[in-house]
């Protein structure tokens, strides 16, 4: 593994009777954007805590950086940059004045403090609201200072924990789009812990779900969902009466599943595709209003490997700005 | 990159004073409180001069100490609350991820208390002069009696910075300072030592050295340069800094657990 990466064997952490995390074995590629999916309690938080030297690891070896986590914390804290799962910010200064700290305790000489908090704050549109106490920022805007400040050193390697939870969709939008640049114009390396299917799908290059302090399941999403999910036909009547029509055609492609109100679902089981369900409606003589074709998503295999659905990957947002 | 100790230190004691100086709330009421106290004490308990033996006929002159010393408490609460926010908001782990050395942390820390120490001090000191108190000695015991109130200050704000460190909650420090003004009420603060009559009160301030913190204060005002008195209060106060600090140290290394 290249110095830039991160490496884990076996890694646990346990706190009095908990095991938070139970023996994780992970590689991230430098210049990669790893999604790190889990419910809440499922143990992403502690490794990032592990993975930033914040806690000691119980048991196993991590390397970040290519710096043991254990025997070289500063080395390693000298390499990473991170935002962690609340915008840990104080209230009673202002956007610059974070900047001017974090950079300063980073060791950065004045001029390059002062060029790097501009150019940061022009970065994650702060630069209007930069005098401005952060007590008056909306959560995007503490999101978006918080990747600015964990960027302040030029990390090559990037812990985010659960950036955009409680952000609005446009705000969670823009941070995607600047984690995807910092990867790809920048070579970050991208350790990202979300609960969010959607983010792991959109963003990560690779996903690691964890669930009860194991990673269950890992791969790009493509291959998670090729392996695991398989599509869903979801058809619906023009005529209500015909419903079981429906269901009686249908049922001959896969297993039913949950479908939307006055329609049925199917998971197609490999015996036809879209087409050979059309063909199956009309040599039944059975008209149907809407034919949807679902493709298997992060939820299914989510589902597959753990028994039961992620929670909060459906969560409303809260509107913020 | 610019790693040193004096360098992290003023980074946070800047970042502590900014914070204090932005809060009101923090600043006005350890102003406001010990000269109303000081106002009805001086009035209420004047009649205690005529004891024999009592050290001056001006009782507010007698009592000054006492906002110092209430002021310094109040200090220590803002610097314990502000720090245990920051463990509880997690600004603490931000910290961590820095290359920000603990002592520069702990010492960093204490500037915003420094400050209030500083203005609550010259406040309580311009009401005295303003009302009537006279230095017996001088100019150089009004500098010295502002140079101890300060290091007052510090120390129980070291206090505050420990108990931050050991709880994590700024409700859990707030709670623990009914605990320190006891100190104060069974000190010497409103009588002498040898003019208290009951006996476990007498031995209890005795004991107490918050006692002898107040007496140094007093000392400048109405008693002179007591040698005795003065190395008993820098002592103590010296004493309580270091102790706080070293007990602070042992704290932030189980609180900053980074490897």
């Amino acid at each position: 593994m290249s110095g830039h990466g991160i490496e884990a064997r076996g890694l646990v952490r346990e706190f009095k009777n908990v095991k938070a995390v139970r023996g994780i074995d992970l590689e991230v590629a430098p210049g990669e954007i790893y999604g790190f999916l889990g419910p809440n309690g499922a143990g992403k938080s502690t490794t990032v805590h592990v993975l930033t030297t914040l806690l000691p690891p119980s048991a196993g070896t991590a390397r970040v950086a290519g710096y043991d986590v254990r025997t070289e914390g500063p080395k390693v804290r000298a390499s990473i940059g991170a935002a962690l799962q609340e915008a840990a910010l104080d209230p009673w200064l202002t956007g610059r004045e974070h900047l001017r700290l974090q950079s300063a305790l980073h060791g950065i000489g004045a001029r390059e403090r002062k060029v790097r908090g501009e150019e940061l704050l022009e970065r994650v549109g702060l630069t209007r609201a930069a005098d401005r106490k952060v007590q008056t920022y909306s959560g995007g805007m503490k999101r978006r200072l918080d990747l600015a400040l964990a960027l302040v050193h030029r990390p090559t390697i990037l812990f985010l924990d659960e950036p955009t939870t409680g952000l609005d969709p446009q705000s969670r939008s823009a941070l995607w789009n600047e984690v995807g640049r910092l990867a790809r114009d920048e070579g970050v390396t991208v350790f990202l812990t979300t609960q969010y299917l959607e983010e792991a799908d959109v963003l990560a290059d690779r996903v690691g779900i964890i669930d009860l302090g194991r990673i269950v399941a890992e791969g790009t999403p493509e291959e998670l969902k090729a392996e695991i999910a398989k599509p869903t036909v979801e058809a619906s009547p023009t005529e209500p009466s015909q419903l079981g029509a429906v269901a009686t055609v249908l049922e001959r492609f896969g297993e039913q599943t949950q479908g939307s109100p006055g329609s049925v679902a199917v998971r197609l089981d490999g015996k036809g595709d879209l087409a050979d369900v059309v063909r199956a409606f009309d040599a039944a003589g059975v008209t149907v209003e809407n034919l949807r074709l679902h493709a298997p998503s992060l939820d299914d295999v989510f589902l597959a490997k753990t028994g039961h659905r992620l929670e909060g990957s459906d969560e409303d947002t809260e509107t913020d700005e | 990159m610019r790693h040193g100790l004096a360098h992290q230190i003023a980074f946070i004691a800047w970042r502590s004073v900014k914070r204090t100086l932005r809060q009101p709330a923090v600043l006005i009421p350890p102003l406001v409180f010990p000269l109303m106290l000081m106002a009805v004490n001086s009035s209420g308990l004047r009649a205690a001069t005529h004891l024999p033996g009592f050290p001056t006929d001006s009782f507010l002159a007698f009592f000054l100490p006492f906002s110092f010393m209430q002021g310094a408490l109040f200090a220590a609460s803002t610097a314990g609350t502000d720090l245990a926010r920051d463990v509880d908001t997690g600004f603490l782990n931000r910290l961590a991820l820095t290359p920000l050395r603990g002592w520069a942390l702990l010492v960093g820390q204490l500037g915003g208390a420094t400050v209030q120490g500083v203005v609550q001090a010259f406040v309580y000191l311009s009401v005295g002069l303003a009302f009537g108190v006279r230095f017996v000695t001088g100019s150089g015991g009004i500098l010295a009696l502002l140079l101890l109130s300060i290091l007052i200050a510090i120390g129980w704000a070291a206090v505050g910075i420990w108990l931050a460190l050991r709880t994590g909650s700024g409700e859990a420090v707030q709670s623990q300072f009914p605990l320190l003004f006891f100190l104060l009420f069974i000190s010497s603060m409103n009588m002498p030592r040898n003019l208290i009559e009951v006996d476990w009160f007498r031995d209890a301030a005795t004991l107490n050295p918050v006692s002898y913190m107040i007496e140094g204060l007093r000392t400048l005002i109405i008693g002179g340069w007591d040698a005795q008195a003065l190395v008993l209060a820098f002592g103590m106060t010296s004493a309580l800094i270091v102790a706080a600090l070293t007990l602070s140290a042992v704290a932030l290394r189980q609180r900053m657990a980074r490897t």
